[in-house]
């Protein structure tokens, strides 16, 4: 039997974080009592009309910039039509055709292997979102319109697809929610349906040249869902073709309980939306000088900052990525960088005991009292060894609580570490007389029992000797 | 006799103190009482309300903070929203409607301080030439009951010809003020699209309705097209451009000014005694150092055809939303999309569905091209013959509707003839170019309208040269029914 390859195409929901809908004042927010936020024109009430939201143009716009894509300098919104009671004016306002989109014919980089892979994309364009229909607990049903306007931008994938397996279909996902969120443009809460993904799958036999019959996923509302639905999808669908069965054209849905793929509505023949321009709306016309603008206010990426920080700090892979996984987390960082901080050491802090007291806090790192001078301070303590590893360990909970300075609380805590030779040398010598039973164990071969001493030295201390300094001095006092 | 008066001079008369803005609104809805069961004009009046905006419109004429017709009351087309006033676009499918805002014409009209008289019967979602595809009644022409007062705004144009309205708002898609203007003997004018704010009308074709005033005199017209006119937020076809000035309007010259007659439009398609009448006026017109010119416009011969595609299109969307979900009357059928069927097939009278269906064709996959796409191709071109001879002319002049006032009934059979009565009134939505039609005398005893359309923008020239052959024309009687009150 032969191999089978994947085709994984991607089309992604983001709503946009504007303040208002796409084409009335009405707030955009999540949840909260149905159709509060409603108003004649997100209603569609008879003869309202759409004014746009140029906050939401230029969020699509910058998001093209970030994913390459070129721009369609004159732009236009058509109407999508077709019938159902969460679409209040009978038609989506969209934007169709292959290089009318705002943005077309990009690509995006994800991780592989030691380099990257470029995925294509096919279209950036601005839409506006539905409202929601919803099973009343009395029966019948109810539409909740309160999203319904709210500023959506679809990003499709090239087709044909770049994306081969469900690992880099997940990574796909992570890349671009990253992008969004750097670029400000969605919350990417995936479980809110902020970020919807839909991926598209089929295989076929390595070498075959027409792509197989995909199916398409629905209600995958993680990054898991969507890798192991993928991973679901190609595993169906290999053991069809295996058995010399077909695979239906259909949509599925995601059962997230039982890991499981089922049939949702098997797609008969393309609908016809009968799009055409919408005359309500006159064309988007942009020039070079906004492009260049909009093009400024992009930041760099996640994924070249990463490589950037591998490169530069000799950070590993792994922990660059968790360093730019969140554009105010890697700001953090580089802010603390440039205060002098030693790169590894500062990564090494964040990425682990800043991480945990954050995570078990609930705060973010710029809400923390740690700011990224304190962080600073408490590397550099070490560095000079004015404290021990485990001192600094020991005295962060204090500097995450109050926010005081780690210098100050070593210094009234007297917790310096003592690097002063004699001073060493004699609580050595004493540890040493007071236990002539264990320094008997050690000069019979037990050097096991060297690190009693070191222990008892520690304890004497309250752990402020130098334990590189105890360890020499010992040594030498035990060998005279 | 108050309802014998132009809204001008009504607006004088009340900032004179002469009348009170009471005695005016009472007098019209003394009219209204007596006369339109046998016109029906008018779907909705609420009297009492009428009495209440003019007491307090009364304030803002002491307090002169009104606008130039402060106190004269106004009829509006039923697709124009009104808050907490049914509109209904003279369908089923909208009855008991009433909207939670006001259009922006209706917003500026009541700061203007005119009293709302009430809503206006029309041809269903203004789909129609003669106000008979209206769900709830026919209106009459004021000069022969028996006879349309063409449409779709005939409610508007008939209740301002039979004066139970000093003036009154329609809305023109292919002519839809001008046409009915002509035929009932008033003045109707359609500015340049994106003149008026469209934010509030019921859309039917959003690239070719526009908003205008009825009126029985071009300085009536004017006023109303200034007081409603300018840039509004809301709707993003509005154009960046000031009210319409009117300042202007009765220093024009027809000396030396230059029309342009576009030959097809004077051709077989037009009703001898209607060519006649325009000839006549031409002629007087000439007497007055107006020079014309005779051109081909080809493509307008193609305007018929070219809307009948582009409208439809448009309105099978536009009306999509009208599914019984969120307001309007809704029949259930089982499911969400039986719904839609029921509630669809229930409210929606023949016309319209038959509209909804070829625009639907139109926009459909495999025939988008040859259809949709071709029209606004031809739109397009024939934007650009009328603008090429306007570079030469500083108007179009043609007749308005080809022929006089049909008797009602007459034309049902016929739906050709019906959408043929626009073809001259097509070009201007066409194009967006303002254009209006004035009343030239009367053929078989019935009113004949003249039209004068110009470059877009062009609204202050337009109604300026307007009201020079307006006043250079010899006067065309108001109908029997105003006559009446005179004599």
């Amino acid at each position: 039997m032969g191999k089978y390859v994947a085709s994984v195409g991607m089309e992604v929901h983001a709503e946009l974080s504007t303040h208002s809908k796409m084409f009335c004042r009405c707030p955009v927010a999540f949840g909260g009592e149905p159709n509060t936020r409603v108003c004649p024109i997100c209603l569609g009430l008879p003869g309202t009309l759409p004014v746009p939201n140029h906050a939401a143009i230029e969020m699509v716009m910058r998001t093209a910039l970030a994913l390459n894509c070129k721009i369609a300098m004159h732009s236009i919104f058509h109407r999508k039509n077709y019938f159902y009671p969460d679409l209040p004016k009978g038609y989506q306002v969209s934007q169709y055709g292959e290089t009318n989109p705002i943005g077309y014919h990009g690509y995006l980089e994800i991780p592989s292997g030691n380099g990257v892979k470029r995925i294509g994309i096919r279209r950036v364009h601005l839409e506006e979102d539905t409202g929601k229909l919803m099973h009343l607990p009395s029966g019948g049903s109810g539409v909740d319109y309160n999203r319904a306007g709210t500023p959506l931008m679809e990003i499709v994938t090239d087709f044909p697809p770049d994306i081969s397996n469900p690992d880099e279909a997940k990574e796909y996902l992570v890349q671009l929610r990253q992008i969004l969120l750097y670029l400000g443009v969605c919350d990417g809460k995936m479980e809110e349906g902020s970020l919807r993904c839909e991926p598209n799958i089929s295989i076929r036999l390595e070498g075959a040249e027409q792509l197989g019959v995909k199916t398409e996923l629905k209600n995958l509302n993680s990054f898991r869902s969507v890798q192991l639905g993928v991973e679901f999808e190609v595993a169906r669908q290999r053991e069809l073709l295996e058995k010399g069965e077909t695979v239906l054209q259909e949509t599925r849905g995601w059962n997230e309980a039982k890991e499981e793929s089922f049939p949702m509505r098997v797609k008969e023949a393309e609908n016809d939306y009968r799009y055409f321009p919408d005359p309500d709306l006159v064309p988007m016309c942009f020039d070079e000088e906004t492009l260049k603008e909009l093009r400024a206010t992009i930041p760099e990426l996640p994924l070249a900052k990463s490589q950037r920080y591998q490169k530069d700090f000799g950070l590993s892979a792994y922990d660059a990525g968790l360093l730019v996984g969140d554009r105010s987390w890697a700001e953090y960082f580089e802010e603390a960088v440039k205060l002098g901080g030693d790169p590894k050491a500062i990564c090494n802090w964040m990425n682990s005991d800043f991480a945990q007291f954050l995570n078990k806090s609930g705060q973010t790192a710029r809400e923390s009292k740690v700011t990224p001078k304190l962080l600073c301070e408490l590397t550099e303590l070490i560095a000079k060894g004015e404290i021990s590893g485990k001192i600094a360990k020991e005295i962060f909970p204090e500097v995450f609580e109050t926010g005081t300075s780690p210098a100050e609380i070593v210094k009234s805590k007297g917790l310096t570490q003592i690097s002063d030779d004699s001073e060493v040398r004699s609580i050595v010598k004493k540890v040493v007389e007071e236990n002539p039973a264990i320094l008997e164990k050690y000069r019979n071969g037990q050097t096991s029992v060297a690190g009693f001493f070191v222990g008892q030295v520690m304890k004497q201390t309250g752990g402020r000797a130098n334990p590189e300094l105890v360890q020499k001095l010992l040594t030498e006092v035990l060998n005279s | 006799m108050i309802p014998l008066e132009s809204a001008a001079s009504l607006a004088r008369l009340l900032a004179d103190r002469k009348i009170s803005a009471a005695e005016v609104a009472d007098a019209y809805l003394g009219r209204i009482n007596e006369l339109d069961s046998k016109l029906g004009c008018f779907l909705a009046v609420d009297a009492d309300s009428v009495k209440a905006q003019a007491k307090a419109v009364q304030e803002k004429i002491d307090n002169k903070t009104g606008g130039p017709l402060a106190g004269v009351p106004i009829a509006l087309k039923d697709n124009i929203s009104t808050q907490g006033l049914e509109t209904t676009c003279a369908s089923k499918i909208l009855k008991g409607y009433v909207p939670p805002y006001d259009a922006t014409v209706v917003e500026r009209l009541k700061a203007a301080g005119m009293p709302i008289l009430g809503k206006t019967n029309m041809d269903e979602f203004a789909m129609g030439t003669s106000t008979e595809t209206s769900a709830f009644q026919k209106t009459t022409n004021p000069w022969d009951t028996e006879r349309s007062p063409g449409g779709s705004s005939g409610g508007s144009a008939a209740s301002v010809a039979g004066g139970l309205a000093p003036v009154s708002l329609g809305s023109d898609t292919g002519g839809s003020i001008r046409q009915p203007a002509s035929l009932c003997g008033v003045v109707g004018f359609k500015p340049t699209y994106g003149r008026v704010s469209r934010y509030g009308l019921v859309a039917f074709a959003s690239s070719l309705d526009q908003i205008g005033p009825f009126a029985r005199t071009v300085e009536d017209a004017a006023l109303l097209a200034a007081t409603i006119s300018g840039h509004d937020p809301m709707d993003g076809t509005s154009l960046p451009s000031k009210a319409i000035d009117v300042s202007g309007l009765k220093q024009g010259s027809l000396k030396g000014v230059k029309f342009a007659l576009p030959t097809e439009l004077f051709g077989d398609a037009i009703e001898d005694g209607v060519k006649e009448q325009l000839e006549a006026s031409i002629k007087l017109l000439e007497a007055e150092g107006v020079i014309f010119k005779r051109v081909s416009m080809p493509s307008v011969l193609y305007g018929v055809t070219t809307y009948y595609i582009i409208a439809p299109a448009e309105a099978s969307s536009n009306l999509a939303r009208f599914d019984g979900v969120r307001y309007g009357a809704l029949v259930e059928g089982g499911g969400h999309i039986e719904n839609f069927e029921k509630t669809r097939a229930h409210g929606f009278g023949r016309e319209v569905r038959t509209r909804i269906m070829i625009g639907t064709y139109a926009l459909s996959a495999g025939y988008y091209d040859a259809y949709y796409l071709r029209a606004t191709q031809v739109r397009t071109k024939m934007r650009m013959e009328v603008e090429a001879e306007l570079k030469d002319v500083d108007a179009v002049l043609c007749p308005t509707s080809p022929g006089v006032a049909f008797k009602i009934g007459e034309l049902l059979g016929d739906p050709l003839a019906l959408k043929m009565l626009d073809i001259c009134t097509i070009p201007a939505n066409m194009g967006g170019f303002p254009a209006i039609s004035v009343p030239c005398g009367l053929s078989q005893g019935l009113p004949v309208g003249l039209q004068i359309m110009g470059g877009t923008m062009a609204d202050e020239r337009v109604l300026q040269l307007a009201y020079a052959v307006e006043q250079a024309l010899p006067k065309t009687p108001a109908s029997p029914l105003l006559e009446g009150v005179a004599g």
